[in-house]
């Protein structure tokens, strides 16, 4: 093991020799199949990733080619990934939910010559776009399922290319030698994965990490949180975002610790619990709905239950977080707390499976103030972070004791901030990327001559230290008055409300600030059940008139909680709208990690838009929609229109203070 | 109008041979002197508008109905009196028109009867908790899980049956009719209520049960797009008699079917 003796791995591949050398035995990676939680070691994972790689070898992958890598989370896709690597070529995950045309862009942007995909849906996809990218030789899959009667030619499962590896290293053992010399070759400095960000305008670019940026990330990330070879983590999100990446592969890799996978996208839940991971991520979207998911069920629960609920979420509120955070706590409240974990707080954690929980992060979107409180409570160590796919994630993370919902924490380990005078962040880490996948000229945008990165995001660093995040640093905007226009700190105000799924805040220039709603299906179906309110449809129930009487009620909360913000007083919404349709990522209207992309649906609300600017009262509206097979159809709809109230601005002290952090 | 006669087919390729067949109820006609075979490794689809004998034309295959004339050879042996546990054990599976499951109990369980002719251990051997009949549980699981794994139903193995959507208890069904391992697996109305995505869900399993296991499937279903792109050969009844027999092509432009069936501007 010549690579293993070098101390300190700086490669994946390396890294997976050691930890087949020094902790062979435990668990590296798991994946629930037919029913049963099956098992690789480190050891074994090693052989797997060896036997793939020398077929990967022998089928003709060279040093710098690169391989898509399709599909939702599989030990062999992250397996396909680390034997890649290992060859000194490029793995390039791809989001396993685009549709063939934005895949077709990638592959072709990145010249991939392999391609390892999941299933027969994602090797349907890639043989529609095939005529679009001649460099792709040659498609690998995991599941032979409805694969048997394509044609072999362009087309290999995951076992022939292992069985091929096997023979070549049976036939010749010095084969296996000189796959790791050839690794021990590697260095830190090479490119390591290209990672396609989604991005909320335009075509993506794929953020080129060299294995330093990734492994120093990870070895940063596991010490600021003490992770080590006993942690287990979920792998559910997808393989192609930054965080996925790092969280599963990097630190899994640096760390040592288990990987599992689950049985499939809708038992993600349910897997969770059994596996009840120690280290743990998700957006805030993740915890919103397991939240709506308990407080649905609740809501149907026996009356004796539901009063306990209640009784104890309330204690754990006023006191919770405080013991979190070890602050002195009255020991009466301490052991009501107690008998609280014994009946409600454990139950609930086992079943959120979060009972093993050591540490938990949210990022991406900002989280309710009330969701994020509403874990910590529990005991949960929930914190935020804020993180890129350019800074190999990690660019602050809130440090144990010192969590506030509304900040994203202290600057990572060996990570320098800096705001401009725009009011940009700007940031420096060893995390930071090499550039831009064959686009200098983005990446001398984005990235300064000594490696400072701008970020895009507007904040400011507050009295503790912490950094606060008020929005993508393009879309702060000015109402035609000059008042402050922050769409996202809006949206994400409505947003925190469980009927609320999505929000779009309109008023760039305009003489006021109006929005678009989406409906959450969940909370508002069983709401509608409840109060024996009928409907047929998705657009019947959003146009219902007590819905927009509730959604009104959350509009009129959100403008008295922004009059309470000075800076934000002036943005308070004047007239709202209920869609009469879900924003979707098929639809473009999303981007592919649910971002709302707002100029794309101002467009194509334009009518709409007219409407809630012209004082109308309703407005007709028809709009195409594209269905999962790519067919479309139109769906036409009458939307009602409402105003609202509005709040004068509480204190003028308190504008002027947060004018000067702002600035 | 094409009728299937005994030396346009090759034997072994006859799995199930249905032979001027009659069935009547006291003065009703049900089925009035139908024939035609299925062959192994085909997708068969009988259609027929509301009250044409279709239903009843599988309960005869599966036994439930005895054809008061004709016979119904099935791997070669006619049986006059063929009872539906016979049929079962001779290899035929069927799912029906109205859900038919075990409400209360869960997706796996329910799937697990459908391997309960397949149990070999009694009683005794059940009662412990080692040896045969233990073995025997872990490979009967082991089947269930992959059609399980299969139909792609893991999120609701736990879940019993009467709590879930209508879309997911026909996959359920279908799901212990293949517990059987069957040669043939009558479906009844396999897509009926379902909504436009899981239609298309359901034509896919059926292929891939036809593709991947080799099962042969005789069907019944009122969509009329979808039993064109589904099926090799359709037989088409109309009051109990049989009108067309054919192909997807055919059988779309023979006037008679035409007529009786698409409808025409009468």
């Amino acid at each position: 093991m010549a690579a293993a003796a070098n101390g300190f791995a700086d490669t994946f591949p390396k890294l997976l020799l050691q930890n087949a050398a020094s902790r062979g035995g435990r668990p590296a990676m798991r994946l629930k199949d037919l029913g049963i939680w099956q098992t690789w070691s480190w050891a074994e994972a090693l052989d797997e990733v060896r036997a793939f790689s020398l077929g990967l070898q022998a089928l003709g992958l060279r040093q710098h080619e690169k391989i898509a890598i399709v599909g939702r989370n599989r030990p062999r896709l992250y397996w396909a990934m680390c034997a890649a690597q290992a060859l000194g070529a490029v793995p390039v995950p791809v989001y396993a939910d685009s549709v063939a045309d934005e895949m077709a862009y990638v592959l072709e942007h990145a010249e991939a010559r392999f391609a390892m995909a999941q299933d027969q849906e994602q090797v349907d996809k890639l043989l529609s776009i095939a005529d679009r990218l001649p460099n792709l030789a040659l498609t690998i899959y995991d599941e032979p399922r409805g694969l048997r009667d394509y044609d072999p030619a362009r087309l290999k499962s995951f076992e022939d290319v292992q069985a091929q590896g096997r023979a070549v290293l049976a036939g010749a053992p010095d084969i296996g030698e000189a796959w790791e010399q050839a690794i021990g070759r590697g260095t830190g400095r090479d490119l390591a994965v290209i990672l396609y960000t989604s991005g909320t305008t335009g075509r993506p670019k794929g953020v080129m990490l060299s294995f330093d940026n990734v492994i120093r990330s990870a070895r940063n990330g596991n010490a600021f949180d003490r992770l080590d070879e006993t942690e287990d983590v979920v792998a559910y999100l997808p393989l192609a975002w930054v965080g996925d990446h790092i969280f599963s592969y990097a630190q899994s890799f640096t760390a040592g610790f288990c990987v599992n996978c689950p049985e499939s996208e809708a038992t993600v839940t349910d897997d969770r619990r059994e596996i009840a991971p120690t280290f743990f991520f998700a957006p805030p979207r993740v915890f919103e709905t397991l939240l709506t998911m308990i407080m649905v069920r609740m809501e149907d629960a026996g009356v004796l239950k539901r009063k306990m609920f209640n009784a104890f979420i309330a204690h754990a509120r006023r006191w919770g977080e405080k013991m979190l955070n070890g602050e002195s706590v009255p020991p009466s409240a301490r052991m009501l707390y107690w008998l609280g974990e014994f009946l409600v707080y454990g139950p609930l954690k086992n079943r959120l499976g979060m009972t093993r929980l050591k540490v938990g992060y949210t990022a991406g979107e900002a989280i309710g103030p009330e969701i994020f409180r509403f874990y910590r409570s529990l005991g949960i160590n929930l914190k935020q972070l804020y993180g890129q796919t350019e800074a190999s994630v990690y660019v602050t993370a809130q440090p144990d004791g010192e969590i506030r919902a509304e900040t994203v924490g202290r600057p990572s380990p060996e990570v320098e901030i800096m705001i401009a005078e725009s009011g940009e962040v700007l940031y420096r880490s060893p995390g930071v990327f090499l550039g831009y996948y064959k686009e200098p000229d983005k990446t001398a945008e984005t990235k300064t001559e000594d490696g400072w990165v701008h970020s895009g995001d507007a904040g400011f660093l507050d009295a503790t230290g912490h950094l606060r995040i008020i929005d993508r640093a393009k879309d702060v905007g000015k109402l035609a008055s000059g008042a402050l226009f922050a769409p996202k700190y809006i949206e994400n105000k409505l947003k925190f409300y469980p009927t609320i799924k999505e929000a779009v805040a309109i008023g760039q220039d305009r003489d006021f600030v109006t929005v678009m709603v989406n409906i959450d299906l969940v909370a508002v179906g069983s709401w509608a059940e409840r109060n024996a309110i009928v409907y047929a449809s998705y657009q019947e129930l959003a146009g219902h008139r007590l819905v927009y009487d509730m959604i009104a009620e959350h509009v009129d909360e959100v403008n008295r909680s922004l009059s309470e913000e000075p800076m934000m007083a002036g943005g308070q919404i004047q007239r709202f709208l209920v869609l009469h349709k879900e924003l979707d990522a098929d639809d473009g209207e999303l981007t592919r990690t649910q971002k709302v992309r707002r100029g794309f649906i101002a467009e194509r609300y334009a009518p709409l838009v007219e409407a809630l600017y012209a004082g109308a009262e309703v407005c007709d509206i028809t709009t195409e929609v594209t269905f999962e097979d790519g067919r479309k159809g139109a769906i036409s709809a009458r939307v009602a229109i409402r105003d609202s109230k509005t709040y004068p601005p509480t204190t003028e002290a308190a504008a002027a203070r947060m004018m000067e952090h702002a600035a | 109008m094409r009728a299937p006669s005994s030396d346009a087919i090759v034997a072994g390729d006859t799995l199930l041979a249905v032979e001027a067949v009659s069935l009547r109820f006291g003065g009703v006609r049900a089925l009035t002197d139908v024939s035609f075979d299925i062959r192994k490794g085909e997708i068969r689809a009988i259609i027929g508008p509301n009250g044409a004998g279709k239903t009843s034309m599988l309960n005869c295959i599966n036994g439930f109905y005895h054809p008061t004339e004709g016979r119904i050879t099935f791997k070669g042996v006619t049986r006059p009196k063929m009872r539906p546990y016979e049929a079962a054990r001779g290899g035929i599976a069927r799912t029906f028109q109205n859900v038919a499951l075990f409400k209360g109990m869960t997706t796996l369980d329910n799937i697990m009867t459908g391997r309960a002719l397949k149990m070999r251990r009694g009683f005794f051997w059940q009662l412990l908790r080692h040896g045969p009949a233990m073995n025997e549980e872990v490979a009967h699981r082991k089947a269930v899980e992959e059609i399980i794994d299969f139909l792609q139903i893991q999120h609701i193995r736990k879940t019993p049956v009467g709590k879930l959507p209508y879309g997911l208890q026909k996959r359920v069904e279908l799901g212990r009719a293949l517990a059987m391992e069957p040669e043939l697996l009558l479906l009844d109305e396999p897509m009926a209520g379902m909504n436009l995505e899981e239609k298309e869900d359901m034509s896919r399993f059926i292929l891939d049960v036809n593709n991947q296991f080799g099962t042969t499937i005789a069907l019944i279903e009122h969509d009329i797009g979808v039993v064109m792109d589904l099926s090799d050969r359709v037989v088409v009844l109309e009051y109990g008699r049989k009108i067309a027999d054919g192909t997807p092509a055919e059988v779309k432009t023979d006037k008679a079917v035409i007529d009786a069936y698409l409808g025409v501007a009468h």
